[in-house]
């Protein structure tokens, strides 16, 4: 189904089931301990073999010898891998790294031998006799002291914009506006840090392999695995039915399913191979920290006339920059805009997707800015960021959005929030002990077209199975569908068997960059819309004209049991979305309007979030139960990055130093209250027939800038640099005796 | 609902089982690799079915559920004691399963998220965190249930926490407690806020 023109009225509109709160259909599995993960395969992979990765101990230079005689001979040993033994691997699909095989070493922590024992104690005891002489070479490491040689960069997902987008004249713009601001943000390096570790069970058989893996798009990791190994894409089968989180980490292959191949390949049995914790934040892939230099420029009464948004990050050689100004691309009208990148080389693990890539990190910066320019316009923040909203693309005024309710997110928020009470001048509230402040910050997400296919069968005792490659990372994939399926075909959802992970069933967008639940469900929809044709012509119906619901067909008076069509025997059906220009004639974004309240502890500096809501306009909710659960969850990280998050460098060695889950905090229960979400209701036709759009990411799109605002309403203090921490605020709090 | 035993804290136990468990981390291993390949037998009861096997020395807790008993309810995040994952009830009392190697053990009962209840008999805490969305990816989930399960037990026998205020009144599971104790298992999801509806939930039933 090629979907180029905005959906009219079709069956989804019927929100019999889409649309409605929905408990997990996978939920039993997961709570009870039962749910499979790609390490856990015992019922698939028989008496495996356990791999433990070694990983470099220098960040950048040569292997120069490993000398594995002493691990080679240990008890249980049955392989030991090095990377010297291997020819570097090719890149995979989005990525600049070999993640196995040569001398070169390009960062800290990158894989370089992989031990195979009988059991998981034996390969890392036998790890530990290794030994590995390096040949190291100065590190590049320090963003800021890299600068002065940092290149002009493009942005990798949206090409076609300008290296450097100008429109109008911002100098002159700014150099005219009677009221500016010209300040400097930094973000810090992140990582993912999602609870289950990169791992893959494989299994080689005749020459085909199997691999039960954590991946977010199975194809992606399927092609690059298959050209890793020098084989083809057919005999290459992946399972991922359970993924425990990725957040942009599994969203391309990674050294444990090459070595796990490699490892079960060397021993003819089958390989485990986990990703170790302390390996992951340089071994991996990480948000890559920026230094961001934000001017504005507006006039006295409030009307922005001049954006300057320049981006400073860094990656390895050849590798890619973070899109720190994609959001301010597209969230607020200007007619004066100057928008650039620049990315200097670095010697860490490699920069790459994390949640809301670009808009994350650009919104921490940018929402920061409209707060401190409000402040200097004497505007409340609310006001100033409607009163400079755009409903068209300011580098192209005739391309509107498709559905743009960033002004209701924002009136919603205020009134729900209680924004009224607060008051603007800052260090004005609290008790004795606590000042209180609040904070909001706009969000903005754009909305991705990907295609998507799916397979339906319709069986004679009235079930419905679904097999589709898509993935559930957590996001509610399985239920949505499930929903989706019941919708379309006017059965119970309890009727619909949902089998999602598999490379043998249709290729779908897989879950990513928000696009997962728009483009699988519109898959799905394509499939059913295939499936409804063919139940109406066993019935002798017109498929057009039937109305699909409670396991009866009808038209018009004549009315029959759906299971009349599978009498004669089973019905498949299969087909994909596939998408024309709508993305290119209409903007499609998804919007938000966080609000936090912050309690600061004049003494210590202490922060505690009281309170936050999200106000969210992302097209026609598919589940709002796990809608919010996706808000929430970005809520979250939000706090994580205004409070606590950042990989520290040490710059004598080139490696985050707290590459661990206790080094690199995250939030826990203590720092996080009740989270309140609300969604606006507004299907978004140019979209996709499903006329929902992306969720996953949009809660995190100005959540930090919400917190660090309402610390910087609550104490005076204005921390340009994240995240936020009591050192940076001790100073400027309140002298006490 | 079942609530398991009342927990009896030891501190010296547990001053022991850490350091027990230090003493098994990989650069003590080494050495012992190289020489004999320590074995011991252990008697433990896991989810009420009695069980008797030969470990290596060197196998957690958490291992032996996962790897030898095939009970991989109980999840690997970091593998040292950050994320709770982990987390299993030894004796009515949880404990990080990978901070504590399989060998000490011995007469102990274990109950894992696959004890306490399964699919068509759900424990109410299993049946409270689908009601209430309480987890996404699911790989803390079963450490948060169990933490969830003691938790409730915990201030059933009176077990102070760091968010206690008056350690002579009677205790009870406020936002403040449930939050603090909850605090050891990391979801990266984010579901608190839903786990936190999801827990109260089930203590606030008579």
């Amino acid at each position: 189904m090629r979907f180029d023109t905005p959906a009219g009225q079709n069956p989804i509109d019927g929100q019999a089931i889409v649309g409605r709160p929905h408990r997990r259909v996978d939920g039993a599995l997961k709570v009870t301990g039962t749910a499979p993960y790609a390490y856990e395969r015992h019922d698939a992979a028989i008496d495996p073999t356990y791999g433990w990765i070694v990983g470099a101990t220098i960040a950048r230079g040569r292997v120069t010898r490993i000398d594995a005689a002493a691990a080679r001979a240990a008890p249980g040993v049955l392989a030991v891998l090095t990377t010297l033994e291997h020819d570097p691997a090719p890149p995979g699909f989005r990525t600049t790294l070999h993640l196995f095989g040569g001398a070169e070493v390009r960062h800290y922590h990158q894989s370089v031998a992989l031990v195979v024992a009988e059991t998981f104690e034996e390969a890392r005891s036998a790890a530990h006799l290794l030994r590995i002489d390096y040949e190291s070479e100065p590190v590049r490491c320090d963003l800021a002291a890299e600068a002065p040689r940092a290149e002009p960069a493009a942005d990798r997902d949206s090409p076609d914009y300008p290296v450097v987008d100008r429109i109008g004249d911002a100098e002159a713009a700014l150099a005219a506006a009677p009221v500016t601001l010209d300040e400097t943000y930094t973000t810090p390096d992140q990582t993912h840090a999602m609870m289950e570790p990169h791992a893959t069970t494989a299994a080689w058989r005749d020459g085909k392999l199997t691999i039960w893996t954590s991946a977010q798009v199975v194809s992606w990791h399927r092609n690059s695995l298959a050209q890793s190994l020098g084989i083809a894409k057919e005999d290459l089968r992946l399972n991922a039915p359970f993924i425990g989180g990725g957040f942009g980490s599994k969203l391309i292959m990674r050294s444990d399913a090459l070595l796990a191949a490699l490892g079960a390949r060397a021993v003819g049995r089958p390989c485990k191979v986990a990703l170790q914790r302390p390996l992951i934040a340089n071994n991996g892939t990480r948000r890559a920290g920026t230094i961001q230099r934000i001017r504005l420029g507006a006039t006295r009464d409030g009307r922005l006339a001049a954006v300057s948004h320049h981006s400073l990050n860094g990656n390895l050689a050849g590798a890619f920059a973070e899109a720190a100004i994609a959001p301010t691309r597209l969230l607020y009208g200007a007619s004066n805009r100057d928008l650039s990148m620049t990315l200097a080389t670095l010697d860490l693990a490699e920069g790459n997707d994390m949640r809301a890539p670009g808009e994350a990190p650009g919104l921490m910066a940018l929402e920061i800015a409209m707060d401190e320019m409000a402040e200097r316009l004497g505007l409340d923040p609310v006001a100033f960021r409607i009163w400079n909203d755009t409903q068209v693309d300011p580098r192209k005024p005739q391309r509107r959005f498709s559905e743009r309710h960033l002004v209701e997110c924002l009136e919603v928020g205020a009134e729900r929030f209680g924004w009224a009470r607060r008051n603007p001048v800052p260090a004005s509230v609290g008790d004795d002990r606590w000042l209180v402040g609040m904070g909001m910050a706009a969000g903005f997400r754009q909305n991705l077209l990907m295609p998507s296919g799916a397979r339906v069968r319709l069986e004679q005792d009235g079930r419905l199975s679904i097999e589709t490659d898509m993935t559930d990372i957590g996001t509610g994939s399985y239920t949505i569908l499930a929903q989706t399926a019941a919708e379309m075909m006017g059965l119970p959802i309890e009727a619909v068997t949902v089998r999602l992970g598999d490379s043998d069933y249709p290729e779908a967008a897989g879950s990513g960059g928000q696009f997962g639940a728009n483009n699988a469900t519109s898959g799905l929809y394509a499939a059913c819309t295939a499936l409804r044709t063919s139940v109406a012509a066993r019935l002798g119906f017109n498929a057009e004209d039937a109305a699909f619901a409670d396991g009866m067909v009808t038209v018009g008076s004549r009315s029959l049991p759906l299971l009349d069509a599978v009498k004669a025997g089973p019905l498949t059906a299969e087909d994909r979305i596939t998408y024309g220009d709508l993305d290119k004639e209409f903007v499609q974004a998804t919007f938000g309007a966080q609000f936090a309240e912050v309690a600061v502890n004049r003494f210590t500096g202490e922060m505690r979030l009281r309170r936050m809501l999200a106000v969210i306009d992302a097209g026609r909710v598919l589940n709002p139960l796990t809608a919010r659960s996706q808000v929430i969850g970005a809520m979250t990280m939000g706090v994580g990055s205004a409070l606590m998050e950042a990989l520290v460098v040490d710059t004598r060695h080139g490696f985050f130093i707290n590459h661990d889950l206790g080094g690199y905090e995250v939030p826990v229960h203590a720092d996080i209250p009740h989270l309140d979400v609300v969604f606006l209701d507004h299907p978004d036709p140019v979209s996709s027939p499903m006329k929902a759009k992306g969720i996953g990411e949009i809660g995190l799109c100005g959540a930090a800038a919400a917190v660090a605002n309402a610390v910087y309403n609550a104490t005076g203090i204005r921390v340009r640099d994240y995240p936020v921490t009591l050192d940076k605020l001790l100073d400027g709090l309140p002298r006490t005796a | 609902m079942s609530v398991p035993p009342s927990p009896k804290i030891d501190r010296r136990a547990v001053v022991t089982a850490a350091a027990v468990a230090a003493a098994g981390m990989p650069s003590m291993s080494g050495a012992q690799a190289a020489g004999s390949k320590g074995s011991v037998a252990v008697s433990l009861t896991v989810n009420g079915e009695h069980r008797r096997l030969d470990f290596d020395s060197r196998v957690t807790l958490l291992d032996a559920l996962r790897e030898h008993l095939h009970l991989t309810g109980t999840k690997k995040g970091c593998d040292h004691g950050h994320c709770g994952a982990c987390t299993v009830l030894v004796n009515g009392i949880r404990i990080n399963a990978c901070l504590s190697l399989a060998a000490m053990h011995e007469g102990d009962e274990i109950t894992t998220v696959e004890g306490l209840g399964r699919s068509d008999a759900l424990h109410p805490m299993q049946a409270a965190f689908i009601e209430h969305d309480a987890f996404q990816c699911g790989y803390c989930t079963p450490g948060q249930i169990c933490s969830a399960v003691a938790v409730l037990a915990e201030v059933a026998a009176g077990v102070p926490s760091h968010a206690t205020g008056d350690l002579t009144a009677p205790m009870m599971l406020d936002n403040g407690e449930l939050r603090e104790r909850m605090s050891g298992n990391i979801c990266r999801c984010g579901a608190y806020s839903n786990i936190a509806d999801a827990v109260a939930d089930v203590a606030g039933r008579p």
